[in-house]
């Protein structure tokens, strides 16, 4: 082999080095003391690093992996503990309206906190949607810029309030109105949906936005360019285009208003019955949860209760999860 | 032969850059004129102007007098909406909504308020057949657009381009996005249509300019440097610079 040869072939191999392909080289056919071979072979800085990065993320991954299991976990044994272990019927727990855990298995049914729950979040879920996406609407295809970053950051404000300020507005201010209009204690399920309905709304708005600028520019020139006037292209088109990823936003916010507890046990009544108007106390999942679980002993029955209102929680978050996934691969096609 | 759009010392700004400096050009009616010329010379700018596209552009300053069918369409009363029925546009990228290819074409229909179901029907297939999609689609009218290869979908813009009967349509490159076999297609449907609409094209092919055009217009630095009939034009340029662009010698 003469010496340019080697040369050459130093280069190639240095720059396969370089570039991180594998390539194929009959280690034979260079010169020993020509090339450094051990440079093949010993394992690099760079894939030092690759292996500790590669190693802290897993690490991470596994820890994360073993929280949400041991939740789901502890969760699902204590919730299910009330069907095995107390024997109470899967059907009456979910169609029975008695919920007095305290006197018995056979007193143990939810249907008045699950029908509240999704009363409340359906209703202001549908209540904010049309105002969520007017105002997307607003901001993005008729608001300045300045007053869309105006709006933004109002948006993400009301995002940041704790719930425990919303329930005590919706206690001080909402509570009372409805007291002078409908009568009564003014607790219920209107109370909560107007107070869930301000809280989902910077949620469905915020995610509408997104779901609005995701429409591709060319379709409205395109729109645009048939004769459509603005309005006509944000109809036909923009919110068409956007449907799924909008009804994805909608989803995420009566998640949202599904999990709340504090704000909604504020001016809700909590009292377990079975909602036949909108102004009477009631109860939802979550509120039975936060007002009782202090009230009870872990392993007994009225505890066990409790667990198997989580564990509806959980299941419930976990159907708007593929909900969501759903509406996502449908809306890809 | 009649003139169908008539444009004089037409001048464009972005914001303070001057794109267009002065364009006279007249385009003749149900032929096919191809807008030739180098990367950033002011071809898509100019074409924007006949319908009026550049509007949605902020900071956009045009003067000039632009006349379809001699009336101008830059006064305060002219409407955006039936000038573009006129006055169609095809883009480069091909643009179908993602809705049915039905829904597609029908839309500028429904657009005009359009009520007549049978019409909506009997115009969406014209059209198809026109744009020399109706084979591939006509059993798949339901499916959505955006699942057609792209010479396809361009066709199919083509077709709810013309579905509102426009006198003129206006192209953007409407191949440069395709393949040859995609681009062919476009291009003899192009041929098969020009004597029934005036085509105004910009493009940078060559050839295809030569092969398919009836008029061509040279501009360069936001100039138009010559103009007339291709055939003369690809052989005897009455400009050196043309000549030059012509034999690839800069752009
Ligand atoms: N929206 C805009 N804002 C500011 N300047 C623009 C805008 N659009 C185009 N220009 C400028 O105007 C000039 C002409 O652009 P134009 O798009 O008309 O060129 P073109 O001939 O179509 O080029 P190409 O062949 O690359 O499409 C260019 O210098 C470009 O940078
Ligand atoms: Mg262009």
């Amino acid at each position: 082999m003469s010496k340019k040869d080697t040369e050459n072939l130093k280069d190639v191999v240095n720059q396969a080095i370089d570039s991180q392909q594998v390539v194929h080289v009959k280690l034979k056919d260079i010169g020993q003391k020509d090339v450094d071979i051990d440079k093949l072979t010993r394992p690099s800085k760079e894939t030092h690093q690759e292996y500790w990065g590669r190693g802290l993320s897993y690490l991470a991954i596994g820890l994360i992996i073993l929280l949400v299991g041991s939740i789901i976990g502890f969760v699902g044994i204590h919730g299910l503990a009330t069907f095995f272990r107390d024997h109470v019927n899967l059907w009456q727990f979910l169609s029975s309206t008695d919920w007095d855990p305290t006197s018995g298995p056979n007193h143990v049914g939810a249907l008045v906190m699950i029908v509240t729950s999704f009363l409340v979040t359906l209703l202001s879920a549908l209540v904010a949607t049309p105002f969520a996406v007017a105002v997307a609407l607003f901001m993005t295809e008729y608001a300045s810029k300045k007053a869309a970053s105006f709006l933004q950051s109002i948006i993400e404000l009301l995002v940041g309030i704790p719930s425990v300020v919303y329930g005590f507005l919706g206690l001080t201010l909402v509570v009372p109105v409805i007291r002078a209009i409908f009568g009564g204690t003014g607790f219920g399920i209107l109370a909560g949906m107007l107070v869930l309905f301000v809280m989902v709304l910077p949620t469905i708005t915020s995610l509408t936005v997104d779901a609005l600028n995701a429409v591709p520019k060319h379709f409205r020139q395109a729109s645009a360019a048939l004769g459509a006037t603005h309005w006509q292209t944000i109809a036909r088109v923009v919110l068409k285009v956007a449907t799924p990823r909008i009804l994805t936003a909608v989803i995420f916010g009566m998640a949202r208003a599904f999990g709340e507890a504090l704000a909604v046990q504020m001016v809700i009544g909590n009292a377990v019955l079975m909602p036949y108007n909108l102004v009477t106390p009631s109860s939802t999942l979550t509120s039975q949860l936060t007002t009782q679980i202090g009230n009870t002993v872990m392993g007994t029955l009225a505890n066990n209760a409790l667990w198997s209102l989580a564990l509806l929680l959980l299941v419930m978050s976990l159907f708007f999860n593929i909900l969501v996934r759903m509406i996502g691969k449908k809306g890809a096609k | 032969m009649t003139k169908i759009i008539t444009t004089k010392a037409v001048r464009l700004k972005y914001g303070n850059s001057e794109a267009l400096h002065g364009i006279d050009l007249d385009f003749e009616a149900k032929q096919l004129t191809t807008l030739i010329g180098p990367s950033g010379c002011g071809k898509s700018t100019f074409l924007r102007c006949l319908n009026r596209m550049n509007d949605d552009i902020p900071n956009v300053h045009i003067s000039g007098d632009i006349k379809f069918e001699g009336h101008d369409i830059y006064t305060n009363k002219t409407d955006l909406v039936a000038l573009r029925k006129e006055v169609g546009m095809v883009f480069q990228q091909p643009t179908p909504f993602p809705f049915s290819v039905f829904d597609n074409v029908a839309f500028g229909l429904r657009l005009a308020r359009i009520k007549d179901k049978a019409l909506i029907e009997e115009r969406v297939i014209e059209s198809l057949k026109q744009a020399a999609i109706w084979n591939e689609t006509k059993d798949v009218l339901n499916r959505n657009a955006q699942r057609f290869s792209g010479g396809q979908q361009q066709r199919i813009c083509i077709a709810r381009a013309l579905a509102v009967r426009p006198k003129v349509v206006l192209l953007d490159e409407p191949t440069s996005a395709l393949d040859p076999i995609s681009s062919a297609e476009v291009e003899q449907t192009l041929i098969q249509l020009k004597r029934q609409y005036t085509f105004i094209m910009v493009t940078h092919n060559l050839q295809q300019a030569s092969r398919i055009s009836d008029q061509t217009a040279f501009f360069m630095n936001g100039d138009l440097i010559e103009s007339g009939a291709t055939e003369k034009m690809f052989i005897k340029p009455k400009r050196q610079m043309t000549n030059d662009y012509l034999n690839g010698r800069f752009g």
